[in-house]
């Protein structure tokens, strides 16, 4: 277990969809200024758990602490203030459609700063200027290829240079130059500012060059935790054919069904 | 520029909004904005108001000087109470006054029209003007006809 | 049998869960002190989507139901002999009813759909989740501003719709059949009461207002974030408050004009 300052606890937590746990009793820490991954097969809760993480989405039972505050019990307010100090990155990137790539990104500092104009002009074209986009201010969201809106999205998540930062696959959809770009930038965030990362990817190579913990997670369960070598070393097989991608093993890679035999007879 | 064209088409609406309001006032309900003139209460009893309302108009000579405000149903003589509401400015209306229920046209509306008596007193707030005249009901006045004839 | 009853107990907490909900997301949006500074820009914004937009739709509707109230009441009135009484005829029929119910199921048609689908789409494309996670309340942000442009835009339309409306009658009755000018507005003006029929209407279109958007940015705000789930909130918004227009009309009529 790491014993650096633990930002996000979260202790014996239980979620479910219907019937179906997707997170039972988890136990997950994230440690202050330290890149922590999160990594599984694709429909485990992934983004579940950052929406948790958020305060979007409430526990069944259990506790999620964010700075030591549980974040299920917080009102209204206290949890956009909380939030605040949170960037995250969504999947699907999430541009507000009828704001242009500039406003996007001057979306969060608007609300929160009282900075004059000028300042804010700056600071976004510096973030946008940081996931090489400077160019494509004045666009439009549905003007942008599907990578490069995730780019706006994630200069969007760290316009307020949030404490902590939550990536929902920042390297997908990008070509090799431009993840290389993004893996470039989390890193730099992390180290100059002390920024919290949590990054959900299944980019093996790329997560693992810069994590500093890597949970893997399936079944509702942590598969396993530790840093990145100790994974690589590990002989748990699961985790083994996870980071190996190999499509037989323990690890099932199909939506749990009946098994085929059954269905196509 | 565009958001100054939005901003713009906005300030139109909300003003020609206000514009067809003031249309509605005072070209289609005819309101007048000179103050409303005070006005006093009279009443009269009818034995029978055949579809008079209570906004319905008062009149002298067809000159209009105020309007019907309620109508109620006197529970002693079973006749109708009438009360109006008269314009300060005619103050010239004697306690012998009679008011009748009159029709515009054939099928048109019914208003109270007022003929001045002679008396030197004149009626006050809350008077009573003791002379009227009901409305014509012509099934009432058909059958006077049809009586008179069968008589023949 | 029973089966039945509990369908009917079913509908009936379904009912009340939804209608619950929905005045829970609006008391969450609405009440709170608004900062004007950022609250102003959003409205007029609003404002040009929801009311400006839908000025053309009211204004040629208004007209030819202005035309159509004044040329049916001319060849009514005519076999009496009145037909000077056209001007009220077409005044009352829009101030009191026509006018608020169409404008507020057109309303409905063209810009309560419009919010639901815009903020269903927000939705389902993550818009309002991330906004949510900048710290910013989307309830505040994005309902509040469009509640309140459908509730001042409906009254404004309704407004233009008696006037452009009895403009239309009036062209009909006066200018093309020849109903005396002078008696057409004085019949008008002596039956038409501003406080009983202009503003008794005006306060239908409030009500109007605030339910028709109120059900549009709801239906929009809880709808399943699919395209399907948009469709069929889009649709729901349209019936809904089409019933809701035509059932309150029915109650406010009753409360205001029938003497009980
Ligand atoms: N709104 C919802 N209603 C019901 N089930 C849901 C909903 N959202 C997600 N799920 C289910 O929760 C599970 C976890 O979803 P989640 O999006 O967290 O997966 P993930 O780990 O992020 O996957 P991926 O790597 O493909 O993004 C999925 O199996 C999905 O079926
Ligand atoms: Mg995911």
């Amino acid at each position: 277990m790491v014993s650096d300052n633990v930002i996000v606890r979260v202790r014996d937590m239980s979620f479910y969809r219907g019937e179906r746990a997707i997170y039972d009793e988890v136990n997950i820490d994230i440690p202050q200024g330290k890149i922590t991954a999160i990594m599984g097969p694709s429909g485990t809760g992934k983004t579940t758990l950052l929406r948790l993480i958020g305060g979007q989405l409430r526990p069944d039972a259990g506790v999620i602490e964010v700075a030591g505050k549980n974040i299920a019990r917080m009102s209204r307010k206290e949890l956009f203030a909380v939030r605040s100090r949170m960037g995250m990155l969504f999947q699907s990137g999430a541009l507000f459609s009828d704001l242009s790539v500039f406003e996007n990104v001057a979306f969060p500092l608007r609300v929160h700063t009282q900075l004059p104009e000028d300042m804010i002009s700056d600071l976004v074209l510096l973030k946008l200027q940081a996931v090489g986009l400077r160019g494509a201010a004045e666009l439009m969201p549905a003007e942008l290829s599907g990578g490069m809106a995730r780019r706006v999205a994630l200069a969007r998540a760290i316009a307020l240079d949030p404490d902590i930062v939550m990536y929902d696959e920042p390297f997908a959809g990008q070509d090799p130059i431009a993840m290389g770009v993004v893996v470039q930038l989390i890193s730099k965030l992390n180290k100059a500012l002390g920024h919290t990362a949590i990054i959900v990817s299944h980019d093996i190579q790329e997560t693992f060059s810069i994590a500093d913990y890597v949970y893997v997670v399936a079944d509702g369960q942590v598969l396993a935790r530790g840093t990145p070598e100790e994974l690589q070393a590990t002989d748990q097989m699961q985790v083994k054919q996870f980071i190996q991608g190999l499509p037989d093993g323990p690890v099932p890679f199909h939506y749990p069904a009946m098994s085929v035999a059954e269905q196509f007879s | 520029m565009k958001v100054r064209t939005l901003e713009l088409s906005v300030g139109v609406l909300m003003l020609a909004g206000i514009a067809a309001l003031l249309v509605l006032a005072v070209k289609v309900s005819g309101l007048t904005f000179a103050a409303s003139e005070p006005t006093y209460k009279v009443y009269a009893r009818f034995d029978n108001i055949g579809g008079l309302t209570s906004r319905s108009k008062v009149t002298i000579a067809g000159v209009p000087i105020g309007r019907v405000t309620s109508i109620q149903l006197d529970p002693k003589d079973f006749r109708a109470k009438v009360e109006m509401q008269i314009n300060q400015s005619v103050n010239y209306l004697s306690t012998d006054s009679s008011a009748m229920i009159l029709t515009s046209g054939l099928l048109g509306e019914k208003y109270i029209g007022i003929q001045v008596g002679a008396d030197d007193t004149m009626l006050k707030d809350g008077d009573i003007i003791e002379y009227t005249q009901s409305a014509l009901v012509l099934e009432d006045l058909i059958g006077k006809f049809l009586s008179s004839q069968t008589k023949k | 049998m029973l089966d039945w009853v509990a369908g009917v107990g079913r509908s009936t907490l379904n009912i009340f869960t939804v209608l619950g909900r929905s005045g829970l997301t609006m008391y969450q949006a609405l009440v709170a002190v608004p900062d004007w500074r950022v609250q102003f820009p959003l409205l007029v914004r609003q404002l040009y989507f929801v009311g400006v937009l839908s000025v053309i739709i009211i204004v040629v509707s208004a007209l030819f139901i202005g035309m159509v109230l004044g040329l049916q009441g001319y060849t009514i009135l005519v076999d009496y002999g009145s037909e000077q009484a056209v001007g009220q005829m077409v005044a009352l029929t829009l101030t009191r009813e026509l006018a608020p119910v169409v404008a507020a199921l057109l309303f409905a048609g063209r810009a309560g759909s419009a919010l639901t689908a815009e903020i269903g789409l927000m939705k389902a494309t993550e818009q309002l989740a991330s906004m949510e996670m900048i710290g910013v309340d989307p309830l505040r942000r994005i309902i509040a501003p469009r509640f309140w442009a459908g509730f001042i835009s409906l009254p404004v339309l309704v407004a233009i719709f008696n006037v452009v409306g009895i403009w239309g009658g009036s062209l009909v009755s006066v200018d093309w059949l020849g109903v005396d000018s002078g008696s057409f507005w004085a019949n008008m003006q002596n039956s038409v009461d501003f406080a009983d029929d202009v503003i008794n209407g005006m306060i239908k279109a409030v009500v109007f207002g605030a339910v028709v958007t109120w059900i549009a940015v709801f239906q929009g705000y809880d709808l399943v974030p699919t395209s399907e789930g948009i469709s069929k909130a889009t649709t729901r918004t349209v019936v809904y408050s089409s019933l809701a227009v035509l059932g309150l009309d029915f109650v406010l009529t009753a409360l205001m004009f029938g003497d009980f």
